[in-house]
């Protein structure tokens, strides 16, 4: 049964059974690997995406109850974010599988607190997991984006990537 | 590959006994370099023949070559910038690839012609050949340019990959190709004097990947998609060892997408043509198990066995022999003496915990078998995957991606969840694409853990509290116990068990030392673990010497000062005291805060770390550590103080929470809310510094994990007053 999902800005539809969660919708149907598989139990943060702006596990996220909220991917913020830039100019990455999720997860904390403390960058990010250990460049990249002037709004992404209607 | 247009001969190298080849292939210039017995000297080369480490694109495009994988180590950006130092490229413009499987052209001189990437060795191995394949190509292209101006080679400079003549010619590498593919490689390329480096050394050598991890492009395995493809998952048996008995696949085919349920050795496989249908179909399965020839014990119990073992409570298991190292002197004495001081230290069983569980995509049955994944032994993942698809290793083809880590997990020498894949592709066949999926479960309790080690300590002291004599007895697994036979290391004493007790400056300085190492057979599958047997001896020995030190009413540093003189460990000596001065150890600690200091030197560096520790509600707080590393020539800072951070997270993560149990024979822990791992709030604020060295470059990125489990107890030590004898630091 088809359903349409609002995902970086556009409209698909999406065939998987409604129980799918989206992170399977995501990168199997959609194609849109850069939401990872972790855990599988929203206890590693892999999967992050935003769901109407705030960050969600898309791993336990079953498709039929994103109804008509608006999902944005690591896709959907145009490479150019200025926490994605702040992630390449401190090297923020090491084997990089979980930092889809980590700059998702940072992504909201930024929406919702434009200069967020230690405390704040805890809560928030404490739920995405990092065995390599870049957690203090992580942490130095978020106040280094939340630090850059003008930070532009992610909501509406640069370049959509293209996502097959299927 | 292309036909090669052209073949240049080779030139033999006395430097480090490589020869050096060149070739065209379409109209990109091929240069690198083997040992002669792959390429002789003088003999025509084609691509293929030897290892072309850099490539030379008409664009301007040089690539290099890597033969080693990138799991998060940053060795990529550091093999780079050898060739590139060497070449005099623009670092800016400089792209890296992943080379083929093929063990003759990219074996791993430092892990016995293996291509594999493991024991922090992946710069150490690569420097002189990528600073001769840098070099000769370099002076490939001044010649080319010197007979194309008609100018003596000797006035042509080279600089961020433009040659340039003062007559104000100028040429990039890409506009030269067929004139320098015309030029014979050197026999002896000049190398260049370390100290006029420009690349090397400078904060500038940067990763090449940040971008495409940062905005989800980069690939890894579990990314593949190709048309056709099926998904698998697998039902293990909860027990290692036991075997599948029956199944019923009723329920499991029932769900829509499953399109084949079928036994293979290590278990049930469930085939589908996505991932969800794949494990749905998995969990409707039903399996009874036969247990019989399974593992059974838990690990409280196999623990206790190893303890009686060190004791002497009971007697070595039949065929399992005791094997001395560095022992000296009267073993009565240790046993012996008097006021000693007796400790016996317990570490469980650790799991890898891969960000991506193990995954592997496969085709098979039509034309060579083909390998899609993050092969960290490519070698041992070649005959493995032949043995089960009936080829010739050397025609299994691998493409290697990305790995979301590995820690170690990746190289095994069974290629457990690959032959896995294999076996399932190779009952799909046709060469269909299989993409063998393992959940975070799956994974977890796979087994191939850390080895659960004793270790029992027995020091006598002299009068000035130095170590007179030193008993140790270790009951471990041995990991190499799984090696197929021939490998280097598998016979006497297994050096991972060991290594750091083995050649510790301690036992150097200390006249008497009996120590022995015992490994029982336990059916629970064991591997190396990032920076393996340092994973427990530099705990045992570091934690031991401030007990020591202690007793001796001394100061930790100066102890340990006095023993690397008596031992002439130099590069200990000097990490120690630039940690110390940069951490201010003869200053009192910030209000609240202990240090705690440890050195240990693992894969040919050596590392120290101040740590400042408090105790929050019963949990050790670290906040910030001081770390300094002897790793020889540093290529690129800014990646050894990444791999500093992130060592330190992995081995402080394993100190605090780090354990797999296992109850009657069956893994407890599944996933990460049972087995927990460090978290971003838990992570202490490491700064690196880097001792001056123009030594060849060694490891770096394992010889930061094992310190600060040891710095940390140290620091509760001056705390408490009490010792920790037991790993994890923070119970369940």
């Amino acid at each position: 049964m088809a359903t349409t999902v609002d995902v970086n800005g556009r409209p698909v539809n999406v065939n998987s059974p409604p129980e799918t969660p989206l992170l399977w919708v995501l990168r199997d149907e959609l194609g849109l690997t850069g939401t990872k598989y972790g855990c599988g139990v929203a206890q590693c943060g892999a999967c992050t995406v935003l769901v109407d702006g705030n960050a969600m596990r898309s791993c336990q996220l079953p498709v039929s109850a994103i109804g008509a909220a608006k999902i944005t991917t690591i896709e959907g913020l145009g490479g150019a974010h200025p926490l994605q830039e702040a992630w390449v100019k401190l090297d923020v990455p090491q084997c990089g599988y979980c930092q889809s999720g980590q700059i998702m997860s940072a992504v909201a904390l930024l929406n919702a607190t434009p200069k967020p403390d230690d405390a704040a960058i805890s809560a928030a990010m404490d739920g995405n997991i990092c065995r390599c250990g870049a957690y203090q460049r992580i942490r130095a990249a978020i106040k280094e984006a939340a630090a850059a002037p003008a930070q532009a709004a992610p909501a509406a992404p640069a370049a959509t990537p293209a996502t097959p209607s299927v | 590959m292309n036909k090669p247009l052209k073949t240049i001969t080779a030139a033999a190298s006395r430097r480090e006994v490589l020869v050096v080849g060149a070739t065209l292939a379409g109209s990109s210039l091929l240069v690198g370099c083997s040992l002669p017995e792959v390429l002789s000297a003088g003999s025509k080369v084609e691509p293929g023949a030897f290892g072309p480490f850099l490539k030379f694109a008409k664009d301007g495009t040089v690539t290099v070559v890597s033969k080693h994988i990138e799991f998060g180590q940053g060795n990529h950006a550091g093999l780079a910038a050898i060739a590139a130092e060497e070449l005099d490229a623009d670092w800016t413009t400089v792209k890296v690839e992943q080379a083929p499987a093929n063990a003759k052209l990219y074996g791993n001189r430092l892990m016995g012609g293996t291509q594999g990437t493991g024991g922090s060795s992946a710069v150490s191995n690569s420097w002189m050949q990528l600073r001769t394949a840098g070099a000769a190509a370099r002076a490939m292209f001044v010649s080319a340019a010197a007979a194309k101006w008609g100018v003596p080679a000797g006035e042509i400079t080279v600089l961020n990959g433009v040659l340039s003549h003062a007559s104000g010619k100028q040429a990039g590498f890409g506009e030269l190709i067929d004139e320098a593919a015309k030029v014979a490689p050197p026999a002896e390329p000049k190398l260049k004097d370390p100290k006029t480096f420009t690349l090397i050394g400078q904060d500038r050598v940067r990763r090449k990947d940040s971008q495409a991890k940062s905005n989800g492009t980069a690939k890894y395995t579990q990314d593949v998609q190709l048309p056709d493809m099926l998904i698998a998952m697998v039902a293990h048996p909860p027990k290692f060892g036991a075997t599948v008995k029956s199944f019923d696949a009723t329920e499991a085919k029932k769900v829509p997408g499953v399109t084949d349920v079928f036994k293979i050795p290590s278990g049930v496989a469930v085939v589908a043509n996505s991932t969800y249908a794949a494990k749905l179909g998995r969990d409707a399965l039903k399996v009874e198990w036969d247990d019989a020839k399974a593992e059974k014990r838990g690990s409280a119990q196999i623990l206790a066995e190893f303890k009686d073992y060190a004791s002497g409570k009971k007697a070595a298991p039949e065929k399992v022999k005791w094997g001395g190292f560095d022992s000296k002197g009267p073993a009565a004495q240790a046993a012996a003496g008097a006021n000693a001081l007796e400790v016996a230290y317990d570490f469980p069983y650790l799991a890898h915990a891969t960000m991506e569980p193990m995954n592997c995509v496969a085709m098979v049955g039509k034309g060579p078998p083909k390998l899609i994944f993050g092969s960290q032994t490519p070698t041992l993942d070649q005959m493995n995957t032949a043995r089960v698809a009936l080829a010739l290793p050397g025609s299994v083809e691998i493409e290697t991606l990305f790995a979301g880590g590995s820690f170690g997990r990746r190289s095994n020498f069974q290629s457990d969840y690959v032959v896995e894949c294999v076996q399932i592709a190779k009952k799909v066949g046709k060469g269909r694409p299989v993409k063998l999926v393992w959940t975070r479960e799956d994974d977890q309790r796979a087994g191939y853990f850390r080895p659960l080690t004793h270790h029992a300590v027995r020091v006598t002291t002299d009068k000035d509290g130095f170590p007179a004599t030193w008993r140790h007895r270790i009951v471990t697994q041995s990991i190499l116990k799984g090696a197929p036979p021939g490998a280097p290391g598998g016979k006497g004493v297994d050096f991972t068990a060991v290594e750091g007790v083995m050649g510790s400056p301690y036992l150097k300085a200390t006249p008497v030392v009996d120590a022995q190492l015992l490994t029982p057979d336990v059916g629970v599958p064991v591997l190396w673990w990032r920076s393996v047997g340092a994973t427990h001896t530099a705990y045992v020995m570091e934690h031991t010497i401030d007990q020591l030190a202690k007793r001796a009413a001394k100061d930790p540093v100066e102890y340990r000062r006095a023993l690397y003189t008596k031992a002439g460990a130099n590069r200990h000596l000097a990490v120690l005291n630039l940690a110390a001065e940069k951490a201010g150890w003869s200053t009192p600690a910030p209000a609240g805060w202990t240090r705690g200091v440890a050195v240990h030197e693992s894969f040919g560096s050596v590392v120290a770390q101040v740590a400042e520790v408090k105790v929050e509600n019963g949990v050790p707080k670290v906040g910030r550590v001081v770390t300094a590393i002897d790793c020889g020539t540093a290529i690129s800072p800014n990646q050894i103080a990444a791999q500093m951070e992130g060592g330190t997270c992995y081995g402080l993560s394993a100190a605090l929470f780090g354990n797999v149990t296992l109850t009657g024979g069956v893994v407890d822990q599944a996933n990460f809310d049972t087995y927990r791992v460090l978290r971003n709030s838990e992570a202490p604020t490491v700064e690196t510094y880097i001792v001056p060295s123009t030594n060849k470059p060694s490891g770096v990125g394992e010889p930061g994990t094992p310190v600060i489990g040891p710095a940390v107890a140290n620091a509760l030590l001056a705390i408490t007053g009490q010792p920790t004898l037991s790993q994890p630091f923070v119970k369940a």
